[in-house]
């Protein structure tokens, strides 16, 4: 292999990565591809063109020889902390701050990274959270309790099972399943009042508000590919939390 | 009435603030990105008092939430979506989504679709406001540029 070529395909294997990253931890359409184009012109080659979707991402190189290479996505969480991250070696990139290799290493370790917060530490937030969802929903403060101990457990069943099962829809299933139980059986003892209130405050953690606002605002970029697919992945995430709840409210 | 402005205030920021660390944003964004979601839903809770529609309400408060979010990216050099994920959350609706669905579990598909249809529109709002404010700070920049 020649060094021009060899070169060519290290660069492209650092703008994959730094794509998957952000990919994978929920960055904007918009941004992962600049960010690609951005960190390959940043090492000389101007001609380049990526194409994304939440599931996959294509890149290719024009020039001097056609270089085209495809990578998988398969599962999405939030984190933005790495999109953090990843934007500022982009960053120190394209002020040739990094060499091809060491900008490689600085994203693999990026990728490495485990969560900067522990789980237990998610749940408690969750808890406090959907207890001040609450208040905001105009609820009394007799139910902050309540909300606060249903979203905890419902956002601690979500975790669990999402690391027992590696199926999404399962996890949020379960999660919509305990708030519902724990809420209706909260209400039923008189510790807390309003069903309805208590549930939406407490499956806020679970909700897919940031998938739905960025479907539709791809959609009004242009990426019909990606607002289609984010959008199908909001709906059935929605689902399957209502259905959850609702499995628990017909009995 | 001041009272529950000031509950309102209190409990939004911690619910954003919480919000930003279940996304994981780093640890220098929290008060920003608890300060982006306090603003916006307070402009949402103040324009319903005054009898505005909802769809309404979110366009102003997402756009705020995110001009907000454009200063701070600006300021600390850091990815906007990191401020504005946890200013939006309260603005989403969840409840209304909810509403929907449950509907659909005991049949009353009339107004599940209402519903949906309503919850459609406030995500629209959302990016609504999301979209005008990333056009106006594009004319700034431009504006800033050719003087």
């Amino acid at each position: 292999m020649n060094e021009s070529l060899k070169r060519e395909h290290d660069i492209i294997k650092v703008c994959l990565l730094a794509g998957k990253i952000m990919l994978q931890s929920g960055a904007e359409t918009y941004r992962v591809e600049d960010t690609m184009m951005r960190i390959a012109a940043s090492f000389g080659v101007t001609n380049s063109h990526s194409y994304m979707t939440p599931t996959g991402i294509i890149f290719s190189v024009e020039e001097p020889q056609h270089i085209t290479r495809l990578i998988r996505i398969s599962d999405r969480t939030t984190n933005l902390d790495k999109i953090e991250k990843v934007n500022s070696v982009s960053r120190r990139v394209s002020l040739g701050q990094l060499t091809i290799e060491e900008a490689y290493q600085a994203l693999q370790q990026i990728e490495q990274e485990p969560p900067i917060y522990p789980n237990w530490l998610l749940i408690l937030l969750s808890a406090v959270a959907s207890g001040c969802f609450l208040i905001m929903f105009r609820g009394i403060w007799a139910d902050f309790l309540p909300a606060a101990v249903a979203g905890g457990l419902g956002f601690t069943c979500f975790v669990v099972m999402h690391q027992v099962i590696p199926v999404r829809f399962f996890a949020e299933f379960s999660g919509a399943l305990v708030i519902g139980i724990v809420s209706v059986w909260l209400v039923n003892l008189g510790i807390g009042q309003e069903l309805d209130t208590i549930i939406i405050s407490s499956v806020m953690p679970l909700v897919p508000g940031l998938l739905i606002t960025n479907a539709i605002r791809d959609l009004m970029a242009g990426h019909l590919i990606s607002g289609l697919s984010k959008g199908a992945e909001a709906f059935v995430t929605s689902f399957a939390i209502g259905a959850g709840v609702a499995f628990t409210l017909s009995f | 009435m001041v009272g529950f402005y000031i509950q309102q205030l209190v409990t939004s920021f911690i619910a954003s603030a919480a919000f930003g660390m279940i996304f994981n944003a780093p640890r220098k964004a929290l008060l920003q990105c608890g300060f982006a979601g306090m603003v916006g839903w307070l402009l949402y809770i103040l324009l319903q008092d005054m009898a505005v529609k909802p769809v309404t309400a979110t366009v102003v408060a997402a756009f705020c939430v995110t001009m907000i979010s454009h200063f701070f990216a600006k300021k600390y050099k850091t990815p906007i979506i990191v401020f504005s994920v946890s200013g939006i959350i309260p603005l989403v609706p969840g409840g209304v989504a909810y509403n929907a669905l449950r509907h659909v579990a005991e049949n009353q598909f009339d107004q599940a679709v209402q519903l949906g249809a309503q919850a459609f529109m406030i995500s629209g709002a959302i990016a609504l406001g999301l979209l005008l404010s990333e056009v106006i700070n594009q004319v700034i920049r431009k504006w800033s540029v050719t003087r």
